[in-house]
């Protein structure tokens, strides 16, 4: 008898090296975000000195630096961690939601709604996301921070949502979801009860390697002044704020892209290790 | 084969309208009248207001001002851009060209690298080149473009001084001289905004090419080739890469957006006079229209993009003809 499933792919993720350090460096990057009022050394807003201290480069007391308002960038880099992760979490789990509700309804549902919204995806799938979104963002001054997440979720959940329809159309042939639908469960209940824990994987996959590009959406759309917008810090505008300095003070732009780098790389390891796990083709 | 490009046509038809509808939904149902917001506070009178509301149609019902909008955009009039006082479709007229070098050079370059790079993974898959190569390409994938590109621009703008930091020509030299001279000031301004955009591309392409070489050199017909001791180079060039030439066409396809997104954060990193930065100043000018036209604009960029990219695979791949 073999080992269940979960812990299998525990043993597979586990053997993946890079993948585990992956995952580390997320989780401390969340505890870092969570822990920022207790780890930063500096208020992120304060101005302590605008003339003396701005633009100072990195030393005992601003280990990154200090930028032309004399504010720490190191404890302006901590609390932009809550922002390109706290964004980039909420609207890839609201898209892959949304993605898995519709990739379940499209599967299951009768072949006039799996075409239906199927050809709607691949509409939607061939628009041009980005400049959808700036011009939302355009329309809607000072939008404030559920309106990103929820316009990135809107425009994101089409592939995933292939992704499980494919599953799902292959799944409802198999001998137990043809078993619980003859003794009389409804579609919902199927959906729920029987599809989900086996689309489950994918799903995840995909809102862990969608984390990472939504982060560096989030970052673009801060950078050109429409994201998370000044003062409040998050690492685009950061970058926005130091491009003008990058001569006299570069660490004022160079610390937030580093943290961007280091962020999205470690998503994209962790999502290709997770799906290297969870992919029982690959099982040995 | 006709059907097959048939329906793709259509798919681009539908997109393209696709986009023309959502633009005018986001810009109408926005809340407020976007196109006269802050005439109030500007005092300008109410009659001038109402007579700018008949002016722009806005009087009329929405079904009205969405025909009107769809058969004037099916004319190429994207309407008047406010803050230029001059047609929308003329402002893009003329920073499309710009853009197109900057995104279509980034596309062949990214293509030569991540094409390259690929063939030499697969060649060397599991070693330490292979592994190496992959850290880059993984490390280009997470970097944001606009940062790379200011990177870039600090290192070889700045601080080494080897080329230009912004804009398309040199600004002292002016416009008279003659075209080669012309042309190698612009191929100089145009290298560290291609280089970013192809790089980031690149990596993307890598991945894809390497994966698809690694699958078609684990095929039957090259284990064929080898038992008929075709030398491995020529097994690499002409079947393999044969084989492996139909998905690439189809990611240079998909890269069409990726380029276009990434062409309004590197064109307003290096000043390139584009429709990227046209769109960027729009925004927070509040000129809506142009807005709107760069996004029209922007869909029928990256449908066209797809349609030339599924007739490329249907070229490459017979299977595809026959689907």
């Amino acid at each position: 008898m073999s080992p269940p499933p979960l812990r299998r792919a525990w043993a597979r993720f586990r053997a993946h090296r890079t993948a585990v350090a992956a995952a580390v460096v997320v989780a401390a990057l969340c505890l870092a975000a969570l822990g920022a009022p207790l780890l930063a050394p500096a208020d992120p807003l304060a101005q302590p000195d605008p003339v003396g201290l701005q633009n100072r480069p990195p030393s005992a007391e601003h280990p990154l630096g200090t930028d032309r308002f004399s504010r720490d960038v190191a404890s302006r880099l901590l609390y932009g961690a809550r922002v390109s992760l706290g964004i980039g979490a909420a609207a890839a789990l609201l898209a892959v939601v949304i993605g898995a509700g519709v990739g379940l309804a499209a599967g299951l549902g009768t072949a006039a709604v799996d075409q239906v919204l199927m050809r709607s995806v691949d509409v939607a799938l061939a628009l041009p996301r980005v400049f959808l979104i700036l011009l939302a963002l355009a329309l809607w001054e000072d939008a404030p921070a559920w309106v990103v997440v929820g316009l990135i979720a809107v425009t994101g959940w089409f592939q995933t949502s292939r992704v499980v329809r494919a599953l799902a159309l292959r799944l409802r042939e198999s001998e137990f979801v043809q078993a619980a639908r003859a003794l009389g469960a409804p579609r919902s209940r199927l959906a729920v009860r029987h599809l989900l824990p086996h689309v489950a994987p994918a799903v995840i996959v995909s809102a862990t390697l969608d984390v990472g590009n939504i982060i560096l959406l989030e970052s673009g759309l801060s950078y050109l002044g429409l994201g998370v917008r000044a003062p409040a810090p998050s690492w685009g505008n950061m970058i926005l704020e130091g491009k003008d300095q990058l001569l006299s003070a570069p660490w004022v732009a160079v610390a937030p892209g580093a943290a961007l780098l280091l962020t999205v790389a470690a998503f994209n390891l962790a999502g290709d290790g997770l799906q290297d796990a969870l992919d029982p083709r690959t099982d040995g | 084969m006709p059907t097959y490009l048939v329906r793709r046509f259509a798919l681009a038809l539908v997109t393209t309208a696709a986009a023309v509808a959502l633009t005018f939904a986001l810009v109408h149902l926005a809340p407020g009248e976007p196109f006269l917001a802050g005439a109030e506070e500007r005092f300008v009178p109410p009659e001038t207001i109402a007579r700018l509301r008949r002016d722009f149609g806005l009087d009329r019902p929405l079904a009205a001002q969405f025909a009107r909008y769809v058969a004037n955009v099916a004319r190429g009039d994207l309407g008047e851009s406010f803050t230029r006082r001059r047609p929308v479709a003329a402002v893009i007229g003329e920073t499309l060209p710009a853009t197109l070098l900057l995104g279509g050079v980034a596309l062949a370059l990214s293509f030569a690298l991540g094409l390259g790079l690929g063939v030499v993974q697969a060649r060397r898959a599991g070693g330490l080149a292979d592994a190496a190569l992959s850290t880059v390409a993984l490390a280009l994938a997470s970097v944001p473009a606009f940062w790379l590109g200011l990177m870039l621009l600090l290192v070889f703008g700045e601080w080494l001084h080897w080329l230009p930091v912004a804009g398309m020509t040199d600004a002292v030299a002016g416009p008279s001289r003659g075209w080669l001279a012309l042309s190698l000031d612009v191929a100089r301004h145009l290298v560290l905004p291609a280089l970013t955009l192809a790089l980031v591309n690149a990596a993307t392409v890598a991945r894809f090419h390497r994966a698809a070489m690694l699958e078609a050199l684990g095929a039957d017909f090259v284990r064929a080739a080898r038992a008929r001791g075709l030398a491995e180079a020529r097994i690499l060039a002409a079947h393999a890469f044969r084989a492996a030439l139909a998905p690439a066409i189809a990611l240079a396809g998909l890269s069409v957006p990726a380029l276009l997104t990434g062409s309004v954060l590197v064109e307003s990193v290096f000043g390139w006079p584009g429709m990227g930065r046209v769109a960027y100043e729009a925004i927070f000018a509040r000129d809506y229209n142009v807005v709107t036209g760069v996004t029209v604009v922007a869909a029928v960029l990256v449908a066209v993009g797809s349609l030339l990219a599924d007739i490329g695979v249907a070229a490459a791949d017979p299977r595809v003809r026959r689907a």
